[in-house]
């Protein structure tokens, strides 16, 4: 308990400086975000005046920072150059991102450990192989080329899954662009689950619980499995903030209204508010998703939890 | 609600004409709706948006003074008539009897409250810029501080019928550009609360909003019951999809989960004419891309250096490898369908022909440094075919060092304009209104991007200006293009095509390049 009130202590520093970080690193990028909105059609100076003025855009950064932070402090987010508040907008598109790394963490999870455990039984097999094969493509491929592929196949072609859109709901909408983001966490998965698991079968604790005359399943499963899980658990804890953090061109091609759509077209357009709003929430969704893990890590490891008791 | 006569019996007739479609749930459309694929506009005020996602919307809310048929001439459309007899005072007449969305009349003190608005300097609206030729503009648009008024002294409201409009100067184009959205009417609600009705615009057009605007993921519009004009919607609705991508949103055509599709990408163009047959609709549209040169680097300082440049490009060869032949090469500064438009004004200059490109270039005493090209990362297809163009100038000729200068396009736009570009830079322009002023002087006049001044351009642009007619016009505009392709301080490309896909459920599609006319638009019963 004491652990977990201390890491959340840690987690205030952490967040000024990210959103300092971010906020500088959006403050220094080159151009001028509010010329850019009128694209190649003549706008006076005055309405540029008028709006660098609105988004106090002629501040030093300090100031802007500051005045950011305040309003944060007083719930408000500030808003986007086309007047949206950023708090809504972050309403609106937070629910599609998380059901999309949700659905994508569970297909992994699943999925990639079984994977993982079958290829490690049966190392050198042909399931083994095939597990390698399958995993080595899998993370070669770049996303967009296994999003838009499976598009076409499955959505288009075959017609399993809707080829875009939020239309049908969860789960509907969310199975194919969920395998298509967990697919490269899966392959993770699989393998992390594998090496670790072949390792340890060969450990003197579990020979020991065999020759104690203990039955495979409760060797593999209860011994061996366990303490094979402890980096898959790590993985898993930080993929999880990759996930939402990562959806970017899956958001894309699928055209899911989600957080990484946002932030890609945000920091095109230079709109501090959004990308320090969005990349805030992530920071403290990674935060939360690493205590998880070193609060799994006792559960799975009683040496961990004793050590730090 | 309450709901005037006619509206009730024009919700008949609708019901009648499409018997049992009405009382569908919002996630299955009901079988006279349709739906159209756009990207999330930026604004729905029309004094605010000058993108053209935002203008199939507008179009559909809206009704504008004039509109432009399909032959590209003005036609009186929410305007009875526009007349003057100087081309400085105009009197328009608006058709009598029109209703916003929510009931309230249209009137001419709905035109002028709508572009005093967008005038308005504090308010930072998109359009400001078209209202700089109406007297009065200057004092909402101070140097320093903020305006005394907020209403334009050449703005008159005579009768709720009549707005006499006084400009600076005379303008004979000043009908053409009444089709563009900036100069719709906006009701007095409106001015309640400016950002709710950016949200919810409340129009004059065959549709209304129905429902909420979903960011990024839809927008629903339904016939108006209010709406008495020549627009009748000949469907119950539309329901405006929001894709972030072309790709996915042409996918989705091909799924049948969308009806309509504008922005079929130039690389899917062959895919799309093979699958959907005649229900691929290609039309030359009004923007065009041009190369630019900054004249003020005095490397580019001779004309017959810049004509060199020109002759070297093979505009063909790359339209087909990048464009799959989609794009038009241009030999003419205006597009196709603009009035006036010659397809030969350019002539020798934008013909290709490296020998004698090569010739030119070397009487022009050739090139030194680093030939760096401008271009911003807004699409990949930059990159493409200013590769060609580098290739192309390389072999043709001789210039060995070239350089990319790819800008974000937050930044693109800031060097432009501070005359920070030290080499050719792609420009591109999208038409407002179908007018060759609408090209020439914007791209070619005062404080234009090139550096570039003319003053027997400019006093021809003046010219033109005051004419006496559109057609008068016309003549004049084509001498001031002559001036700028002989001095080529920017050199027509190529015109985009507007590729359309509609899916089998639609009838009557009938899209210009000036108007979606989604109106017109039925859809089949299955």
């Amino acid at each position: 308990m004491r652990y977990a009130a201390h890491r959340l202590a840690q987690a205030v520093p952490v967040f000024f400086a990210t959103t300092f970080v971010i906020y500088a690193m959006v403050f220094v990028l080159p151009g001028d975000p509010i010329l850019a909105l009128a694209g190649d059609k003549p706008v006076p100076d005055q309405v540029l005046d008028v709006m660098r003025e609105r988004y106090h855009l002629n501040d030093p950064l300090l100031v802007q920072y500051g005045r950011y932070m305040l309003g944060l402090l007083h719930g408000d987010l500030g808003e986007t150059f086309t007047g949206q508040p950023v708090s809504e907008l972050l309403q609106d598109r937070w629910g599609v991102t998380a059901q999309l790394a949700a659905t994508a963490w569970i297909f992994e999870l699943a999925v990639g450990i079984a994977l993982g455990v079958v290829a490690g039984l049966r190392r050198g097999g042909v399931a083994d192989t095939a597990v390698l094969a399958g995993t080595t493509f899998v993370i070669a491929a770049p996303v967009f080329v296994v999003g838009y592929t499976a598009q076409i196949v499955f959505g288009l072609n075959l017609g399993l899954f809707p080829t875009a859109g939020t239309d049908e709901g969860w789960p509907g909408s969310y199975l194919l662009p969920g395998m298509v983001l967990g697919s490269f966490g899966l392959a993770y998965v699989a393998r992390l689950t594998r090496t670790a698991l072949v390792e340890n079968l060969r450990s003197d604790y579990v020979r020991t619980a065999t020759a104690k005359g203990m039955r495979r399943r409760r060797v593999v499963g209860v011994h061996a499995l366990r303490n094979s899980l402890i980096p898959v658990v790590t993985f898993l804890g930080v993929d999880f903030g990759n996930l939402m953090a990562g959806a970017v061109v899956t958001e894309g091609i699928f055209n899911l209204p989600g957080i990484g759509q946002q932030v890609f077209q945000s920091i095109q357009l230079q709109e501090g508010p959004v990308v320090v709003g969005v990349t805030t929430v992530l920071v403290m969704i990674f935060i939360a998703a690493n205590l998880a893990v070193d609060l799994l890590y006792g559960l799975l490891d009683p040496r961990i939890r004793r050590a730090r008791a | 609600m309450r709901i005037s006569g006619r509206g009730t019996v024009a919700l008949a007739v609708a019901a009648v004409m499409f018997g049992g479609a009405c009382g569908g749930t919002p996630e299955t459309p009901a079988t006279s709706e349709f739906s159209v694929a756009l990207t999330e506009p930026d604004h729905l005020t029309p004094g605010n948006t000058s993108s053209s996602y935002s203008q199939t919307v507008i179009d559909a809310l809206f009704d504008m003074p004039v509109y432009i048929d399909a032959q590209g001439k003005p036609q009186m459309r929410a305007a009875a008539s526009v007349t003057s007899t100087d081309q400085k005072v105009w009197t328009i007449k608006i058709k009598p009897g029109r209703k916003f969305g929510n009931g309230e009349p249209v009137t001419a003190q709905s035109f002028a409250d709508s572009w005093n608005a967008a005038a308005y300097g504090p308010n930072g609206w998109t359009n400001n810029y078209y209202f700089g030729n109406i007297e009065g503009y200057d004092a909402l648009n101070p140097e320093e501080g903020e305006p005394a008024t907020d209403t334009m002294s050449g703005l008159k409201v005579l009768d709720p019928e009549t707005l006499e409009v006084t400009l600076t100067g005379p303008f004979s184009q000043f009908p053409v550009t009444l089709a563009w959205m900036a100069f719709a009417p906006m009701p007095k609600a409106a001015f309640k609360d400016l950002k709710a009705y950016d949200q919810a615009p409340i129009g004059n057009g065959p549709f209304v909003l129905d429902g909420a605007w979903q960011h990024n993921r839809q927008i629903k519009i339904k016939k108006s019951p209010t709406y008495t004009g020549e627009r009748q919607a000949r469907s119950d609705g539309v329901l405006f999809k929001i894709y972030a991508s072309r790709d996915t949103a042409y996918t989705d055509l091909r799924a049948d989960r969308v009806d309509l599709l504008q922005t079929i990408p130039p690389a899917s163009a062959p895919e799309a004419k093979r699958l959907l047959g005649d229900r691929f609709l290609a039309t030359p549209g009004g923007t065009m891309d041009y190369l630019g040169f900054p004249l003020f680097d005095k490397r580019f300082a001779s004309a017959d250096l810049r004509r060199a440049f020109s002759m070297a490009i093979d505009r063909k060869a790359i339209t087909d490898a990048v464009f799959n032949g989609a794009f038009q090469p241009m030999s003419s500064l205006l597009a196709p369908l603009v009035p006036g438009y010659r397809a030969d004004a350019c002539g020798e200059a934008c013909v290709y022909d490296p020998a004698k490109a090569k010739q030119l270039f070397d009487q022009a005493g050739g090139f030194s440094g680093t030939l760096n090209l401008y271009f911003s990362n807004a699409d990949p297809s930059y990159e493409q075919w200013m590769t060609a163009v580098a290739n192309q100038l390389k072999q043709n000729l001789g210039i060995q060092d070239i350089a990319f200068k790819k800008l974000p396009a937050a930044d693109y736009l800031p060097t432009l304009r501070a005359h920070k570009q030290d080499g050719p830079y792609r420009n591109n322009w999208v038409m407002d209104y179908p007018s060759p002023q609408d090209y020439l002087e914007y791209m070619w006049g005062a404080g234009n991007r090139m550096g570039w001044e003319n003053k027997e351009f400019d006093d021809l642009i003046k010219k033109a200006n005051s004419a006496a007619s559109f057609d008068e016009s016309i003549p004049i505009y084509q001498q001031a293009e002559d001036v700028a392709l002989t001095e080529m301080p920017m050199m027509p490309l190529w015109n985009w095509q507007d590729q359309i896909g509609y899916s089998t459920r639609l009838g009557d599609v009938q899209i210009t390049p000036y108007g979606a006319n989604l109106d017109k638009i039925t859809v089949k019963r299955q």
